[in-house]
């Protein structure tokens, strides 16, 4: 097997909301085509870090990073890094479904007329693919103009995946992305990051310590802002090497 | 507990008494002007000019008037009220700054509009050169109503959910794409909603009109925007206290009044079925 490439990388990255620090000294490396699960009891970081990686964090006033981030080597942080550009390149999910309240096809077809693709051949061939590789495209092929609102709460979710599928991102970031879903959905969710992990890198943060086992390759363990171990999911739920990690898994606190 | 239940009932009679209270006025009010202005309403009311010392003839030169000056109002304060919304709303940083501004808008809402005004008066009137005229009044109304729309504008904004902006945004939208495609289109009803309420208002008064460019009496319809003009509520208030003979005209008053409250009624029936639309989107 030829050895992974990384993908990501942080290295001493802190992170302030206003004067709280909320991300203290965190290094990693992620890899390209991995699933890479984010766990550690709420409130400890989990979105924030992962909102890093796409920028999302510009958004919120007195938000401030420290430190490096890097896409394949490649700066993320600094002040000549264009978002938009970031933002297509690193797609991500929600944890509540938010699909906009326009028809299935105008929801995917979003990033890409945002994108300034016009053509109807390409945007329709584009949507089609993404609702496929989302496994929706069966259930609804033949309602593409109805409102997205009144799909059930698994197919918005996996609607929202098509969505950012279309822009062809290399990077899927998904926060808790089958919290608000029932479990049918929520395995069917799973089944699908396990299928887009051949063609995406994903990022994905679980408060659901079996769902890190299940479908992620590598799994970052955080606690109230710092990294408590990080390694493969198999050592890590096996042979933790931390204390803290050992009664995290097995559910003495959080 | 006995004393508890007779203190409940009482104070919802009494609240009960209140919104009672509240509507027989505008049902007197209403039915008042119906029944002595409804027999003035004529096709010879609404299609002619003034004649015979205003004790004969129509009001049709103050609806044009009433309908231009009030155009001109909707072209300032809807798409300066809307632009102002949409910095405040999402642009402007939230600081002390903005919130002084904030609080300065809502303020300016209690304005008395005589102030109005004089204020237009002395801007567009003599400041601008604009004379008085119907660029003038509409102008000085425009200002009047445009605490309203931004303020109606900005709730509009506000109500449009988190998560279209952000999921808009983390797909490579630019911030203005994402305000243009997915949070105008849903807030825009609302938007008008609250733009049209404040218009019927401005179409209704009379001090910011009074020395800015409402006319006495004008047979003609204006030629242009810097003509004077007549308008509705200047013409009901000249009829009902500045005539010669104001017991003569009553009819023709009540008859002005029924149809100024007419147009007013058009331009909120429009507002509420904008608002009905908006429900209907958001439930869908
Ligand atoms: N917009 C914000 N402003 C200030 N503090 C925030 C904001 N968002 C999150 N926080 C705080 O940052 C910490 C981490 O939050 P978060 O990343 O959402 O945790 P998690 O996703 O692991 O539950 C929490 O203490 C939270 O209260
Ligand atoms: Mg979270």
């Amino acid at each position: 097997m030829p050895l992974a490439k990384v993908k990501i990388k942080i290295s001493d990255f802190n992170f302030y909301y206003g004067q709280v620090k909320v991300i203290k000294g965190v290094s990693v490396e992620m890899l390209a085509k991995n699933v890479t699960s984010i766990i550690g009891p709420s409130g400890c970081g989990k979105s924030t870090l992962l909102r890093c990686f796409n920028r999302m964090n510009d958004l919120i006033p007195g938000a401030r990073a420290e430190g490096r981030a890097e896409i394949e080597g490649v700066d993320i942080l600094g002040p000549q890094v264009d978002v938009v550009e970031l933002r297509k390149r690193v797609g991500m999910v929600f944890q509540k479904p938010n699909p906009f309240p326009k028809s299935i096809f105008d929801n995917v077809a979003y990033g890409l007329r945002v994108n300034d693709i016009t053509d109807r051949l390409i945007i329709e061939k584009r949507v089609e693919q993404s609702l496929r590789s989302a496994a929706l495209w069966d259930e609804v092929k033949d309602r593409l103009k109805d409102n997205a609102l009144n799909l059930s709460g698994g197919q918005q979710q996996r609607l929202c995946v098509a969505r950012a599928l279309a822009v062809e991102p290399e990077i899927l970031l998904m926060d808790e992305p089958a919290s608000a879903l029932d479990p049918i959905a929520t395995a069917r969710i799973e089944e699908l990051i396990v299928e887009l992990k051949k063609h995406y890198t994903i990022v994905i943060v679980t408060h659901n310590m079996q769902q890190a086992a299940r479908i992620s390759d590598h799994t970052a363990f955080l606690m109230q802002g710092e990294l408590v171990e990080y390694g493969k999911t198999s050592d890590i739920f096996t042979k933790p090497r931390k204390k803290l990690t050992e009664d995290y898994i097995t559910g003495r606190f959080g | 507990m006995k004393i508890k239940q007779l203190k409940e009932v009482l104070g919802f009679l009494a609240l009960r008494l209140c919104m009672v209270l509240v509507m027989a006025i505008l049902v007197v009010v209403f039915w008042d002007i119906v029944t002595k202005g409804g027999g003035a309403v004529s096709w010879e009311l609404l299609t002619q000019p003034p004649k015979d010392g205003m004790t004969k003839g129509g009001i049709f030169p103050a609806i044009v008037g009433t309908l231009l000056v009030t155009l001109m109002t909707a072209l300032l304060a809807v798409p300066l009220g809307m632009g102002c919304a949409m910095y405040l709303n999402e642009y402007a940083l939230d600081c002390k700054f903005t919130r002084f501004i904030r609080m300065s808008i809502r303020n300016l809402s209690g304005v008395p509009s005589i102030v109005y005004g004089l204020f237009g008066v002395a801007l567009f009137v003599e400041a601008c050169n604009f004379g008085t005229s119907i660029l003038s009044a509409g102008c000085t109304l425009g200002l009047m109503t445009l605490p309203l729309t931004i303020t109606a504008s900005e709730e509009a904004l506000k109500a449009v959910p988190r998560s279209y902006r952000e999921g808009a945004l983390a797909l490579g939208a630019t911030k203005w794409q994402s305000i243009r495609t997915n949070v105008l289109p849903y807030a825009v009803s609302g938007m008008l909603t609250g733009t049209i309420l404040g218009l019927s208002r401005a179409a209704g008064e009379t001090a910011p009109i009074l020395f800015t460019g409402a006319a006495f009496f004008l047979p003609d319809l204006p030629g242009s925007l810097l003509s004077q003009f007549m308008a509705l509520p200047y013409h009901l208030y000249i009829l009902s206290t500045q005539h010669h003979d104001t017991a003569l005209v009553r009819p023709l008053a009540y008859g002005t009044a029924l149809v100024l409250l007419i147009l007013i009624f058009i331009m909120n029936l429009f507002a509420i079925i904008l608002r009905s639309r908006l429900r209907q989107m958001k439930k869908e």
